[in-house]
């Protein structure tokens, strides 16, 4: 255990008022961070306010619980996520203090200054590169132990179960120009764009537009002053601030993340566009050396940004190691503030660090020149990372420039493409805007506005390649990866950067390779002696920033369908049963009771989900006969069959009947679940191989309300109510369809069909009067005993019947004659769709056939998907359905079961969840109720 | 996201439409072997290049296309009502 010392005195501090500075000190706010209070002002970071306030560690790394610091002082700074209240994974450098947040430490237990798992730091090679692939394989039976042990090294916030929903929201948009990145570049291309008429979204991640600009001198904040002026002048330009371009797409669609936004937790906006301007600026790289991690060492524009944006002085005696003009400024600027700059190093003149040291913070630097310097800062300034992403999403592949020691694109890499600013060259702010103004301009025409623009020169400047000093540190600060793990890998063999990648997880972190990739390529280069144009680079792949799972989801949609008998299910307190997008009664409190209702008497039942098609044409036939495995030209104008749809590979697709209203009329109805996919198959056939039919299809489904009329008293019922319609047995028979009115509703459509095994018809209503027949039906059937039923009767019923249900009692693999279905399959049809693995399934004996079990103890009903167990206790089947049945007062089943037992009589074993067995009996047949079907056709 | 060339509604996004594979001509099912039919079911071509894939405008006019499409570029060559010759 090593405790962080907490300082007595703060290194850092409040500035007095600086000319850019965006906090507003008339604004005090006033927040937590593990507990203690806290003052910030409007505008602070989380870090920033931490930071003038004293604090200096703001997380334990996620490998070797080393205290961290701020680095980069931006979104992507790798140690600086906390936990804000609910929401974890909080970019502390990026995310503004809110008054009364509750702020704390993520990845630290017991707390950020006493830290037991620090001792990772003491086993030192413990974790090194490979670790987890070399320690956590063998023995096998330990690996869940393993997951126990690295699930603590996680680093991450806490989700709570009970934490309130956000609100989360999608926008689309259409524009001519997306720009990414609002820096002076961006800004400009913008208004180049605006200037030729395009209509133009520009997308900035930070909360202001400006870039380095904001955090530049005097002469900087005048540039940006007069092009913000120049911006809110100009039309047709949309800005979006505190947001991030995280993808570019095919087609120029592009993925905006608003991570804050008027009315909403977060957006994600999906953007097409004509054309796209990258404009991301760079990124200033890390330097590898011992000791670059620990908290007072930070980036050049870290101390800038802090120094001009928060007005926060990084530190009191500051060691700058500057290989470029900024660097230089850096130093300028930590002198004029107040800070003791110690020592400058030029790394232009081979000056460099050679080590860091201190405990919990920075205390001294170790220079090249054997100086050890007392410092509390260390800022370095050695280079740039070119974040190209949304380029190379886009198919671009960006070259290495030796000479500028970064990766470099062309201004129009790609049709439609386009790059400004820094990730295309360098140049003074005024060379930046003059370069992204004609690009802007040559983007709005690419997407049709204007003429284009000349484009002026931009390329890179010459800039020393500095990557690693003479010592070991850490090259990706997310994960905890070191340049000495990077050596490792390369001599274990994983030399090229894809394989060394995954092998040391370096970029694999939170920060996604922004900080760390270039760094790891130097090193991974100079331990195999090789170019970083040699070995190249690692595939670039949205999202470029981190998104939220909710603004992916946006808000939710489930639409929901009711039947227009809704009202009434409501009413008698129904059980809701979720079926697809549909609400169904399940049951009105007691399914027994409803069955024997239906059994006994006569039972409604609301079956408006049924699929139903409308089909008119003198081809239906021809239609039915390739789409049905039955046949169906001899069906005769007033009658109704029974039909099985198989796909291709003869696996059962979807049952229902079809009637046959008029010469060429015909009524379809298929499963409540398959009704759309019916639809798109049939269309599909009319469309294409059947497009010389003369069939027109029209969906119907929620055009009628569909009542099924149940029960031995169900002809009396009707006839109380139905006129135009003969309902005497010989007038209207099983599986016959008339048309006529009920209740004096017209044009209702009646089938004699019978799912529960019960003499019954199947009402189909315009679904405005869905209700009134209903309860018209309710009324006048009181004396008859009528009342609802709901689905788990029809269930039973149906089961007691032996009826399959397609997609229950058949799955994926089930072909019709495994179904049951051996009556109905006419193999001499010339062709239907299926028809081939039909017949080659007749010719086979080893397909699983579908039967009906009899449980010889007849208090267990056998849960469904309870597998069936052979004589050598080797699984043989499986329970597809299963209830008590009311009416035989035994459990029932319907099973999938093995040909060479299927026989009739043979017993096999289910085995049961509890771990017992019980035996069964295969029936004679799958109908227990009425096999003969003398009720339906009562 | 790719954008299909509907013939009947113009230019939509590709999550308007389902893919429904692969185009070839079905066996004629009275001469059919296994192996010629479980390679129209099962095995679909992957090149690199050209390939004519069938598109549903699912969420648009419900027509069934023809489409060509490079697998490499994603560039549309023709997009036509299927069941219609080029």
């Amino acid at each position: 255990m090593r405790p962080v010392a907490r300082r007595a005195t703060p290194t850092s501090g409040r500035l007095g008022p600086r000319p850019g500075e965006v906090i507003d000190r008339a604004r005090p706010l006033r927040f937590t961070f593990d507990g203690r209070p806290y003052l910030a002002y409007e505008g602070d970071t989380i870090v920033s306010a931490l930071l003038a306030a004293g604090e200096s560690v703001f997380s334990r790394s996620f490998k070797y619980h080393r205290p961290r610091g701020v680095l980069s002082a931006t979104f992507f700074d790798p140690n600086c996520t906390v936990q804000v209240g609910e929401e974890p994974n909080v970019r502390g450098a990026h995310r503004r203090v809110r008054n009364g947040d509750v702020v704390s430490a993520q990845n630290v237990w017991p707390s950020l200054r006493y830290d037991v798992k620090a001792a990772n730091q003491a086993v030192g090679r413990f974790l090194s590169a490979g670790f987890y692939y070399k320690t956590f394989i063998k023995p096998e039976p330990l690996w869940p132990a393993y997951q126990q042990v690295l699930k603590r090294f996680a680093a991450g916030g806490v989700v709570g179960a009970d934490d309130p929903h956000g609100y989360y929201d999608h926008r689309y948009a259409h524009v001519d120009v997306v720009v990414a990145g609002g820096g002076p570049a961006g800004i400009a291309a913008a208004l180049g764009a605006a200037e030729a008429g395009a209509a133009v979204l520009l997308v900035e991640e930070e909360p202001h537009l400006g870039g380095h600009l904001r955090y530049g001198g005097p002469e900087a904040l005048r540039l940006l002053g007069e092009l913000r002026q120049e911006l809110a002048d100009a039309k047709g330009i949309e800005v979006l601030t505190d947001s991030v371009a995280t993808g570019r797409y095919d087609g120029n669609w592009i993925a905006v993340h608003q991570r804050s936004v008027p009315g909403a937790t977060e957006r994600l906006v999906k953007v097409r566009a004509g054309a796209l301007v990258v404009a991301a600026g760079l990124i200033e790289r890390p330097y590898v050396f011992a000791g670059n991690d620990l908290p007072g060492v930070m980036l050049s524009t870290a101390a800038a940004r802090l120094v001009n944006l928060y007005a926060v002085r990084p530190g009191t005696r500051a060691v700058v190691l500057s290989a470029n003009a900024e660097g230089d400024a850096v130093a300028a600027l930590l002198a004029a503030a107040g800070v003791e700059v110690a020592a400058t190093l030029d790394a232009r003149r081979a000056e460099t660090v050679v080590a860091a040291r201190g405990h919990g913070h920075l205390s001294s630097v170790e220079t090249s020149q054997g100086r050890v310097v007392e410092a509390d800062l260390l800022v370095t300034a050695t280079g740039w990372t070119a974040p190209t992403s949304l380029l190379n999403m886009a198919g671009v592949r960006p070259t290495y420039d030796e000479a500028a020691a970064r990766f470099v694109v062309g201004a129009e890499p790609s049709p439609g493409v386009f790059a400004t600013g820094g990730l295309v060259g360098d140049a003074s702010p005024e060379g930046l805007v003059a370069h992204g103004r004609a690009v802007g301009a040559r983007a709005a025409a690419a997407a049709g506005c204007g003429k284009g623009a000349v484009l002026p020169e931009l390329s890179p400047g010459p800039h020393p390649a500095l990557f690693r000093s003479t010592t070991h540190g850490f090259v990706d600060y997310s994960e905890d990866v070191s340049s000495k793990d990077v050596f490792q890998a390369a001599a274990e063999g994983y030399d090229s950067p894809e394989l060394a990648k995954r092998y040391t997880t370096a970029t694999m972190g939170p920060s996604q390779g922004k900080l760390e990739l270039v760094n790891f390529l130097g090193v991974l280069a100079e331990a195999t002696g090789r170019s970083i144009g040699e070995l190249g680079t690692t595939t670039w792949r949205p999202p470029y920033a981190p998104v939220s799972l909710g603004a992916l989801a946006g808000r939710p949609h489930e639409p929901v369908r009711y039947s227009p008998i809704q009202p009434y299910h409501e009413a008698m307190g129904a059980k809701p049963l979720v079926a697809a997008q549909w609400i169904r009664p399940d049951h009105y409190g007691d399914p027994d009771a409803e069955v024997r209702r239906v059994r006994e008497a006569v039972g409604l039942i609301d079956v408006t989900p049924l699929g139903k098609l409308l089909l008119v044409g003198k081809d239906t036939p021809a239609l039915l006969n390739q789409l049905y495995v039955n046949k169906w030209s001899a069906l005769r104008v007033g009658a109704v069959r029974y039909g099985v749809m198989c796909a291709e590979d003869g696996v059962v697709f979807d049952d229902g009947v079809c009637g046959r209203l008029g010469e060429d009329r015909y009524l379809m109805s298929t499963t409540s679940s398959g009704a759309g996919a019916v639809w798109e198959w049939v269309e599909r056939w009319l469309q294409t191989a059947g497009r010389h039919l003369d069939v027109y299809v029209t969906p119907l489904t929620t055009a009628y309300a569909s009542i099924n009329v149940a029960g031995p008293a169900s002809r009396t019922l009707l006839s109380r109510l139905v006129e135009g319609v003969d309902l005497a047995p010989e007038a209207f028979p099983y599986m016959a369809v008339r048309e006529g009115s009920v209740a004096g509703v017209e044009r209702c459509v009646l089938w004699r069909i019978g799912f529960t095994g019960e003499l019954s018809y199947e009402l189909h209503v315009p679904a405005g009067y869905g209700l009134f027949v209903w309860e018209s039906l309710l009324d006048a059937g009181s004396d008859l005993g009528v009342g609802p039923f709901g689905i788990e009767a029809q269930r039973i019923m149906r089961l007691e019947k032996g009826h399959l249900i397609v997609g229950q009692d058949t799955d994926g693999l089930t072909q019709a004659l495994g179904a049951g279905l051996d009556w109905l399959v006419k193999l001499d049809k010339a062709d239907f769709v299926g028809k081939p693995e039909l017949v080659w399934q007749a010719n086979r004996e080893d397909y699983d056939r579908l039967v009906a079990l009899v449980p010889t103890d007849e208090r267990t009903v056998p849960p469904e998907a309870s597998q069936l167990l052979g004589i050598d206790g080797d699984i043989v089947g499986r329970i597809t359905s299963s209830r008590h049945s009311p009416t035989l007062r035994h459990p029932i089943c319907l099973a999938r079961l093995a040909h060479h037992l299927a026989t009739p009589g043979t017993v096999v074993r289910i085995h049961l969840p509890d771990g017992r067995d019980v035996p069964a009996r295969v029936a004679e047949t799958l109908a227990a109720y009425d096999s003969e079907g003398v009720k339906l056709r009562a | 996201m790719i954008q299909i060339p509907c013939p009947y509604c113009g230019l939509r996004n590709a999550n308007e439409f389902a893919s429904t594979g692969e185009v070839k001509p079905r066996p004629d099912v009275a001469t059919a072997t296994p192996a010629v039919w479980r390679a129209y079911l099962y095995d679909h071509r992957n090149p690199e290049g050209l390939v004519t894939e069938g598109w549903y405008h699912r969420a648009g006019c419900r027509k069934f296309l023809v489409v060509e499409r490079h697998t490499q570029t994603n560039e549309i060559r023709s997009a036509r009502p299927a069941g219609v010759a080029s």
